[in-house]
């Protein structure tokens, strides 16, 4: 019976690995620098998780309709770089939509060549993360992008303003959060979103017209990526082209944390804003230690796979299988 | 304990054999015992614990209690590698082979035979294989690719591979799902010679006919319990289902006709390229039109033409006398056609979502409460489908992967008669389903057509269509044979028009 109760504690392990690790790590935290659980460290971590966080928003319904999206980063970098330059050109209350058209465009294209062309997605955004690259430099000239009168914009609310005390980041991490989430879970779109991540043929076969599905899940993703970019552009004030590189595994990494499996059809938006405050509270808590800010890098990828190995243990119901 | 009374020593014998997995007791003291040189068959309705018993076996699950016995010696398997190197082999229903190897390749995979220096050595390889497959007298030859292979040949392949080890027992999973007659008849041929060898063979299938005319003794399974063993010769189809159902079944042929009323569906000289060429036929409400044919006649085709899935190239189709024109499945059930789809599993079913999610999944768009799902109608719909079809499972917050096949399938058909068709096309309907939800299905489907509903069944189990059918239309390579009516059918007919002796040709 030993082999048995080593069997159920594998299975636990796999099924909530994620949860054992997180509360580790956060009493390592705790007990190696007392400002951890500090509420001012807390809410900082938040407010700095909240661009991350907008973006996984977007990127579980791309992951849920069984897709990736790894051009986020490059697109937001993209919005950042716009909404700031048409900022001086035509002022931020024509500017921010304009941006969000642009982006909205971006995606509406990308949406086209997976959902309707069938294009395989890990393809198609990897190619659009270095595409979109281009596009911005092309589009700043490579140069850095500032807001020339830095003091009197209103601008900057997004980013640096706050309501009752809350940072408006986090507000509208939050709102969207519930608007999202909401959509995921009770509208029929939704329901459609798992159906197609699930199982395409038979949600084809149910007379659920897939492209259209994936195509709105990638319009949906780059609204929130825009709306990462305007909080970004609003914070800074003044962006390097390259402002979202790399977040794009971030974001993935936070959606998989949260338990959204990268076959499709599962996850939610609440377990992706969990997904989104592990990954924050760990890469604070690691810099807080004392660990060098370029090793988050590697710890990020450490991350990822400790993920995905736990989703894959959480089906099979143990940590070691012989079978695939 | 079915230890029979001859003095030879069991090539593989289970012992009180239980599993269980958090809240279910899978297996519940099962015990068996296969005899070299002796076909065995594994029968139970899905759900009843064969699967399970086959993982045990194979190394993927540990028993909790019980003792495994190969040729009597007490034995653990922790592995699939484990199990083969004891000399248990499995040839499973879904081929695992790598498709762009070839025969030999697949055949020797991960123990290629070696020169110097690590190379292959391809001369000894290829000479080991033909003679290899020499003895199972196949058509083709160490160097095709497998790819290219019928799914018969690749099973062939596997075989070819179990021949490789010193098996002690060969254990086939439903061998003959995907096979036509001519390549049954190889197969069994196979059979035969493996138990003149001395080699056990356990046979795990639902088709009778083939238990009958293979097996020597045949093991049951219910609820995960061993229910008993009998001996072939000495046995019939009744006992053995009651065995498995507890109680016994009816499958004479149904020739009570209910009213007929107008044509729902008028088919005029459809063709798809290749597929099928120059169909017509009509299904009039009240009635159940069956289409019997080989696998490949272009049935399921047509279901998918009348579907949307596939675009005709010729030919129109009539709905209540309007001729319409289908692009997609969204088309077709805007239209009051629904589809229950061949493969359950594939096209049928989110495995992953819940039972009632998977049955309103058709008309989500249409059960809104302001924007959002209404999950109150949702649940009535479920529970209402529920009841009429007596689907088991605890509720419908349930995973539909977790339900048995029988059960899956009923989500299916409850899934399109709540959609409240014009016209109900059921492929495959009681394919790999157990016996009993097989006549409820059937029973069913009698029930639709009294009540007025247009139904077509795509079968290729010969019983199921006689027994539901009030014409049965026979298909060969794409053309319609005949149309026949349930007075004029016979078993002889029909196996006639479809196999494409058409003498008799009416149409």
């Amino acid at each position: 019976m030993g082999a048995l109760s080593k069997f159920e504690i594998g299975g636990v392990l796999a099924r909530q690995g994620i949860l054992i690790a997180f509360v580790l790590f956060m009493i390592a935290f705790t007990i190696a620098n007392q400002r951890f659980l500090d509420p001012d460290n807390i809410l900082g971590v938040i407010r700095s998780s909240a661009i991350l966080g907008v973006m996984a928003l977007g990127v579980t319904f791309v992951v849920i309709s069984g897709n990736l999206d790894l051009s986020v980063g490059s697109m937001m970098s993209f919005s950042t770089i716009v909404v700031l330059d048409l900022h001086d050109k035509i002022g931020p209350a024509l500017a921010i939509p304009a941006m969000f058209i642009m982006t909205l465009a971006l995606g509406a294209l990308i949406g086209f060549l997976v959902g309707y062309l069938k294009l395989n997605s890990l393809i198609v955004t990897l190619g659009m993360l270095s595409a979109i690259h281009g596009l911005t430099l092309t589009y700043s000239g490579g140069k850095n992008m500032d807001i020339a009168d830095k003091a009197g914009t209103w601008f900057s609310v997004f980013g640096q303003g706050s309501i009752l005390g809350i940072p408006v980041p986090i507000l509208i991490f939050a709102l969207l959060a519930a608007v999202l989430g909401t959509m995921l879970a009770k509208t029929p779109f939704g329901r459609k979103v798992y159906a197609v991540g699930g199982n395409g043929v038979a949600a084809t076969f149910s007379g659920i017209r897939r492209a259209r599905v994936v195509f709105m899940c990638y319009l949906l993703s780059s609204f929130c990526v825009a709306t990462a970019g305007l909080i970004q552009a609003s914070r800074s004030l003044g962006s390097q082209n390259t402002v979202g590189q790399g977040l794009e595994l971030e974001v993935l990494a936070a959606v998989i944390l949260g338990g959204a499996s990268l076959m499709g059809g599962s996850g939610t938006i609440f377990k992706t804003v969990i997904g989104v405050l592990i990954l924050g509270f760990i890469q604070n808590g690691l810099l807080l230690v004392g660990l060098q800010f370029y090793a988050q890098y590697v710890v990020t990828w450490i991350i990822i796979i400790l993920a995905v190995w736990l989703d894959i243990a959480a089906k099979r119901g143990r940590l070691w299988s012989p079978i695939a | 304990m079915s230890r029979p009374d001859t003095g030879q020593t069991p090539v593989l014998r289970l012992e009180n054999i239980v599993k269980t997995f958090p809240g279910v007791r899978a297996l519940d003291g099962v015990s068996f015992a296969v005899m070299p040189g002796e076909v065995h068959a594994l029968m139970g309705e899905n759900g009843a614990g064969k699967s399970t018993l086959m993982k045990v076996l194979g190394g993927i699950h540990q028993p909790n209690e019980g003792q495994i016995f190969v040729e009597e010696q007490a034995t653990v398997i922790n592995t699939p590698l484990e199990a083969k190197a004891k000399g248990i082999v499995f040839i499973h229903q879904e081929l695992s082979l790598a498709e762009e190897l070839s025969v030999a390749e697949n055949i020797y995979l991960g123990e290629l035979p070696r020169k110097s220096f690590g190379r292959v050595d391809w001369n000894k390889l290829f000479a080991e294989t033909n003679e290899i497959l020499g003895k199972l007298n196949v058509s083709f030859d160490a160097k095709a690719r497998v790819g290219d292979l019928s799914i018969a040949n690749q099973q062939m392949v596997e075989i070819a591979r179990a021949l490789t080890v010193d098996a002690k027992a060969v254990i086939f999973d439903e061998p003959t799902a995907s096979l036509t007659d001519a390549e049954k008849v190889v197969l069994f041929d196979v059979i035969a010679d493996l138990k003149s060898q001395g080699v056990g063979i356990i046979y795990i299938s639902h088709r009778m006919e083939e238990i009958f005319k293979i097996t020597d003794r045949i093991s049951v399974l219910r609820d995960g319990q061993y229910s008993g063993t009998l001996t072939t010769a000495q046995t019939n189809e009744d006992e053995v289902t009651q065995l498995m159902i507890g109680r016994s079944l009816d499958l004479s042929r149904n020739v009570s006709h209910g009213e007929l009323g107008d044509v729902a569906l008028e088919v005029r000289g459809l063709s798809c390229g290749h597929l099928y060429q120059d169909i017509s036929f009509e299904v009039r409400r009240g009635e159940v039109v069956g289409f019997y044919g080989l696998v490949g006649a272009g049935r399921t085709e047509i279901a998918e033409t009348l579907f949307g899935l596939r675009d005709p190239s010729a030919g129109t189709i009539l709905l209540d006398g309007k001729e319409v024109r289908i692009n997609s499945p969204a088309e077709a059930i805007a239209h009051g056609i629904s589809l229950v789809p061949e493969d359950r599993k594939g096209q049928g079913l989110v495995l992953g979502m819940n039972c009632r999610d998977n049955m309103t999944l058709p008309q989500v768009d249409d059960l809104k409460a302001g924007p959002f799902v209404a999950e109150g109608a949702e649940v009535a719909i479920f529970d209402q489908y529920r009841d009429r079809l007596d689907i088991r499972t605890p509720g419908w917050r349930q995973l539909v992967g977790n339900l048995s096949g029988g059960n899956q399938q009923k989500i299916v058909i409850g899934k399109w008669l709540s959609m409240h068709p014009n016209v109900l096309i059921l492929d495959e309907p009681t394919r790999g389903i157990d016996v009993g939800s097989k006549s409820e299905i059937h029973n069913l489907i009698r029930d639709l057509a009294s009540q007025g509903y247009a139904v077509i069944v795509i079968s290729s189990e010969m019983p199921e269509v006689l027994h539901v059918s009030d014409r049965i239309i026979a298909m060969y390579h794409g053309e319609l044979i005949r149309t026949f009516s349930s007075e004029e059918v016979t078993e002889d007919n029909l196996i006639q028009a479809i196999s494409g002796i058409r003498s008799d040709k009416v149409a």
